[in-house]
């Protein structure tokens, strides 16, 4: 077996460099394998280090710890059997199609007669044909990512590595374009032996992928592994995807291995990464819930179905939710709280009163800082404060939108106010001056 | 800082238009009448003031003080300008269609040869002579800066969203809301940028303004630049010294009171937010939070709205009245006229020119000037590509490190606003030492101020280029010179041509002290036009100087039109506009 391993990430941890110089680690430990033949996609909340690994594939970006081994030696930077392909297509603007698809060919010093002759074969086989000459933003955004396959393709990598291609487009696009690169791949056009691709639509992955992934928790780790034998091609409304489907969300709603009881309020620090939910979201996923189930068990996977919403919108919503208290979360089903039934029945003002409470109590940073504002005499804090206490655990960036989170909360709870300019936190003071004319 | 597309920094399409045609003989014509007057009345009161001034370094911070002061007073003048003028160009298509082409000429007029005919006049209607010095000071300032500024508001009420428009329609603002609500707080990221870069230019003419002989008379304005050009003559190296280090603390003061706090503030008012850290300020922070200010603030605020409820009520008075007064001339006919009108006026001009060019200086004296133009204009060719091989590499590696391009960028502003003239001594000192060729040793000069404008757009070209295009290019295996032909050099080719045409404009405006300085006894020259400007200055011959500054002007604008413009417009019309 150890020679179908095309590509293998043996006990694979990756840290990024906080700004306070401590280590915040994004991947640990992670042992997987993309096997001859197969198609491997790779699922998980954002911020479970997905695109991370990915880049690791494709030597991108050197782990910290363990090792990558392709083709029985350690991977060392890019490789040209290794290509990928991009979310936001990364094509160059000043190269027309022609010229993008032969820039793989060109850093490896073929000669000229030879990279035209197979840019032109892989742009027919995409079905670029008549648009070599046309630069990328003459193109919809469906071609534009044919070119992004089409440059990946020509170097006939063995393994070819997506970064949730198929996101920005809209869906019948997705649909198309993932259904030619299927048929590319099942009637072995391309020598590609193996594709492994990150994903946030559930759905998108089961019609691809012979194996899913799932990726979770802070730091990353492969919660799951899960085969899938349907045969081609795959229809999402059979009983067996549906299945699949609902399986895949209870895998992704069952608490993280290394945490035991993630929510409970007492266990979570100041540093927690606040899902990026707005209350007018969650508000309608609730209302939704009432709905259509009453407020008892609601598959999640019917709620993303009937919100039109991929994971990586869902996600953070239901994990607010059950933060705040207003639902729970298990076995791929939601259903709502008594308090969050009491929510959903309040009038505006109530709703606030709710919301308020129910974010002192159970998200320990909002607490921290209403404390701080009451504690200063002024009653006025600078968010650096806030920044450099969250950046013990967070990256910059990472903290800087968890206290946006907050802040967006905190706001609509009016436990606290934020001026924007100042960048302080204050008593919420509705009366404060407001201006001339 | 700047993270946007580089703002164009061209006007027209096609290279040559036939508003240039009428325009540039216009406005070369207006310069020969005003040399014409002025060498024909007679000079009356003009004396230059008292050319004593003390080298005592005590006195410098007050020079510093005035030098400053110069410099806001021309400032303020520049902004009511530009909002006058760039709302008028936006508005009414007649007026666009000149003052857009007028303005891309003005930029290219050399503000020293321009300030001699300024001295001139002003020190006629202006009685008191330091008083007329310094008027004339403040005005080659003024047209030094405000150029760019007013095409760039000009720019923003152009590209102005439809729906924000509408948005104010629907509201029924008036007038005045509309220019304090939309219009104005619309153009401020583009309008903030501009005018720094036009103060960071700024020094440079502001120094050299104060120390200017004309026709013989030493003119002397109390200030940093005046106090180096008594240094240089008494070839006193400490005070040179105390010049530098005066200059340096207020850049300083300025960077940080003024520039940054700008910057900061101006982030508020971007669409997209700006990827990245945000620009920050710790004078803006200061100014947010203290409360005195807000109290401040609010008390000026107050009374504003007062005075605009005051003042709204006469406007509207004046509005109505005006509109009920204009005379509606059929539209076609109007047109026709006007352009009538121009045409004939840009002929006569032209006849006018010729004959007194050839009475006052003759064809040789034409050719020659076209000729030395053409030295300088080599000159200037090869220091820009000399600056741009050293400039743009360092430019690309410091732009892609986030960690060295904050303080890299930080250091690029202050050195661009810092007036490279002052440094000028250093460099004649080391010439005559070593017995250099001043035809070859004298050229870097005019380099040394405008060098800065390349690298700082370079460093924000390179900070643009997105994070995928970079792991695309790793995942192709593009390295070494394929990657810098394949992904830096295009991707930062506009950014590269905003900052060469500010970067060469500055350049030829340099040559005017750079061509022709002095060490105590000691003239340096070098062949070239900006030599010949100086020198006709200095003699006072009008025919000869605005002869000079035509010239200049001429390769100014064909350079920009023949070469900046087209590099942006090619490196434009590849980049994808998502």
């Amino acid at each position: 077996m150890a020679n179908s391993n095309l590509i293998e990430l043996r006990g694979v941890s990756k840290d990024f460099k906080g700004p306070e110089r401590q280590r915040i680690t994004v991947l640990e430990n992670l042992h997987m394998a993309l096997h001859d033949g197969e198609i491997v996609a790779v699922l998980g909340k954002s911020g479970a280090g997905k695109s991370t690994m990915l880049r690791i594939l494709a030597g991108l970006v050197p782990p910290t710890s363990g090792e990558v081994i392709y083709r029985d030696k350690p991977l060392r930077g890019s490789e040209p059997g290794i290509s990928m392909v991009f979310q936001s297509f990364a094509l160059f603007p000043w190269l027309d199609v022609l010229e993008n698809v032969k820039l793989g060919l060109e850093a490896r010093r073929l000669d000229p007669g030879e990279q035209h002759r197979r840019a032109i074969e892989v742009i027919d086989m995409i079905g670029l044909d008549g648009f070599e000459s046309a630069y990328p933003k003459e193109l919809s955004g469906g071609m534009r990512q044919r070119v992004g396959f089409a440059r990946a393709l020509v170097v006939e990598p063995d393994i070819l590595l997506m970064d949730e291609p198929f996101s920005a487009l809209d869906v019948p696009t997705a649909e198309t374009l993932r259904d030619d690169l299927l048929d590319l791949w099942r009637e072995r056009k391309i020598p590609t032996r193996a594709i492994l691709m990150v994903s946030h639509s559930i759905e998108e992955s089961l019609l691809l992928a012979d194996r899913l992934l799932i990726l979770d928790g802070t730091p990353g780790r492969i919660k799951a592994e899960l085969p899938v034998r349907l045969p081609h091609p795959r229809d999402r409304n059979a009983a067996a995807f549906r299945a699949l489907v609902d399986r895949i969300y209870a895998v992704m709603t069952r608490p993280a291995p290394e945490a035991v009881a993630p929510l409970a309020a007492a266990t979570l620090g100041i540093g927690h990464r606040l899902p990026g939910a707005n209350v007018q979201q969650m508000l309608g996923v609730l209302d939704h819930v009432r709905e259509e189930a009453g407020g008892e068990r609601l598959e999640l996977a019917e709620l993303a179905d009937e919100l039109e919403m991929e994971i990586d919108e869902l996600f953070p919503l239901v994990e607010a939710l059950e933060l705040l208290g207003f639902a729970t979360v298990g076995g791929g089903a939601i259903r709502l709280t008594q308090t969050g039934r009491v929510f959903l029945e309040a009038d505006i003002l109530e709703r606030k009163v709710i919301f308020g409470r129910a974010l002192l109590e159970r998200v320990p940073l909002a607490r921290h800082i209403t404390g701080a504002i009451e504690s200063e005499e002024d009653h006025r804090v600078d968010e650096e404060r806030f920044l450099s206490e969250l950046n013990e655990f967070l990256t910059d960036e990472e903290a800087e939108r968890v206290l946006e989170v907050v802040v967006a909360w905190g706001r609509y709870a009016e436990i606290f106010a934020y001026d924007y300019d100042s960048g302080v936190f204050s008593l919420e003071d509705p009366t404060a001056e407001e201006t001339t004319d | 800082m700047a993270e946007r597309f580089p703002e164009r920094p061209f006007t027209a399409g096609s290279w040559v238009s036939r508003w240039d045609l009428v325009l540039l003989p216009l406005v070369i014509g207006l310069f020969f009448l005003l040399a014409w007057a002025g060498s024909h009345t007679p000079a009356g009161h003009y004396v230059g003031p008292r050319p004593e001034l003390s080298l005592n370094p005590a006195l410098l911070p007050i020079y510093a003080l005035k030098t400053t002061l110069r410099m806001l007073v021309a400032l303020a003048v520049s902004f009511v300008f530009t909002i006058v003028v760039g709302t008028w160009a936006a508005k009414s298509p007649r007026a666009e269609r000149v003052l857009i082409p007028l303005l891309d000429i003005g930029q290219s007029v050399p503000i020293l040869g321009f300030l001699s005919f300024a001295v001139l006049w002003v020190v006629k209607i202006v009685p008191d002579p330091i008083l007329g010095a310094d008027f004339a000071a403040v005005f080659a300032i003024f047209t030094s800066q405000v150029w760019n500024m007013a095409f760039s508001y000009y720019q923003s009420l152009k590209m102005m969203p439809k729906d924000l428009r509408q948005a104010a329609d629907v509201l029924n603002l008036s007038r005045w809301q509309r220019f304090k609500r939309l219009e104005f707080p619309h153009a401020v990221p583009l309008l903030v940028w501009n005018t720094m870069m036009s103060v960071s230019g700024g020094w440079f003419f502001v120094v050299a303004s104060e120390a200017i002989s004309v026709a013989h008379h030493q003119v002397l304005l109390p200030g940093v630049g005046s106090y180096i050009s008594v240094a240089i003559a008494h070839r006193n190296m400490a005070a040179i010294g105390w010049a530098i280090l005066a200059m340096f603390v207020v850049i300083m003061l300025y960077d940080q009171l003024a520039f940054r706090p700008m910057i900061a503030w101006a982030e508020k008012f971007k669409m997209r937010p700006t990827d990245g850290p945000e620009p920050q300020s710790w004078m803006l922070d200061l100014l947010r939070r203290s409360r005195v200010i807000a109290a401040v603030g609010f008390l000026l605020r107050q009374s504003l709205a007062r005075a605009g409820v005051a003042g709204r009520r006469v406007a509207r008075r004046g509005w109505s009245r005006e509109r009920s007064r204009v005379v509606r001339l059929s539209p076609r006919i109007g047109e026709t006229g006007w352009n009538l009108i121009l045409g004939v006026a840009a002929v006569a001009t032209v006849v006018l020119l010729t004959r007194y060019i050839l009475a006052g200086v003759g064809f040789a004296e034409v050719g020659h000037v076209f000729l030395i133009g053409f030295y300088t204009l080599i000159r200037v060719l090869v220091l820009t590509l000399l600056a741009s091989l050293v400039w743009v590499p360092v430019g690309i590696a410091l732009g892609l490190n986030p960690r060295m391009r904050q303080r890299a960028q930080a250091v690029v502003l202050f050195l661009s606003a810092f007036p490279a003239n002052l440094l000028f001594p250093i460099a004649v000192v080391a010439i005559l030492r070593w017995h250099l060729n001043p035809e070859i040793w004298l050229s870097p000069l005019m380099m040394l101020g405008a060098q800065w404008y390349i690298i700082f757009n370079v460093i924000a070209g390179a900070q643009q280029i997105p994070g995928e295009l970079r792991e695309a290019a790793d995942n192709l295996g593009l390295r070494g010179w394929p990657r810098w032909r394949r992904l830096y050099l295009p991707a930062i080719l506009p950014y590269y041509a905003t900052g060469g045409v500010t970067a060469a404009g500055a350049a030829w405006n340099a040559t005017i002290v750079a061509e022709f300085v002095t060490w105590g006894g000691h003239t340096l020259t070098a062949s070239g036009v900006g030599a010949y400007i100086a020198e006709q200055t200095a003699s006072g011959n009008q025919p000869k100087l605005v002869l000079g500054i035509a010239v200049m002007i001429i390769y100014v604008l064909l350079m920009n039109r023949l070469l900046w413009a087209r590099l942006y417009r090619v490196a434009e019309e590849r980049l994808v506009e998502d």
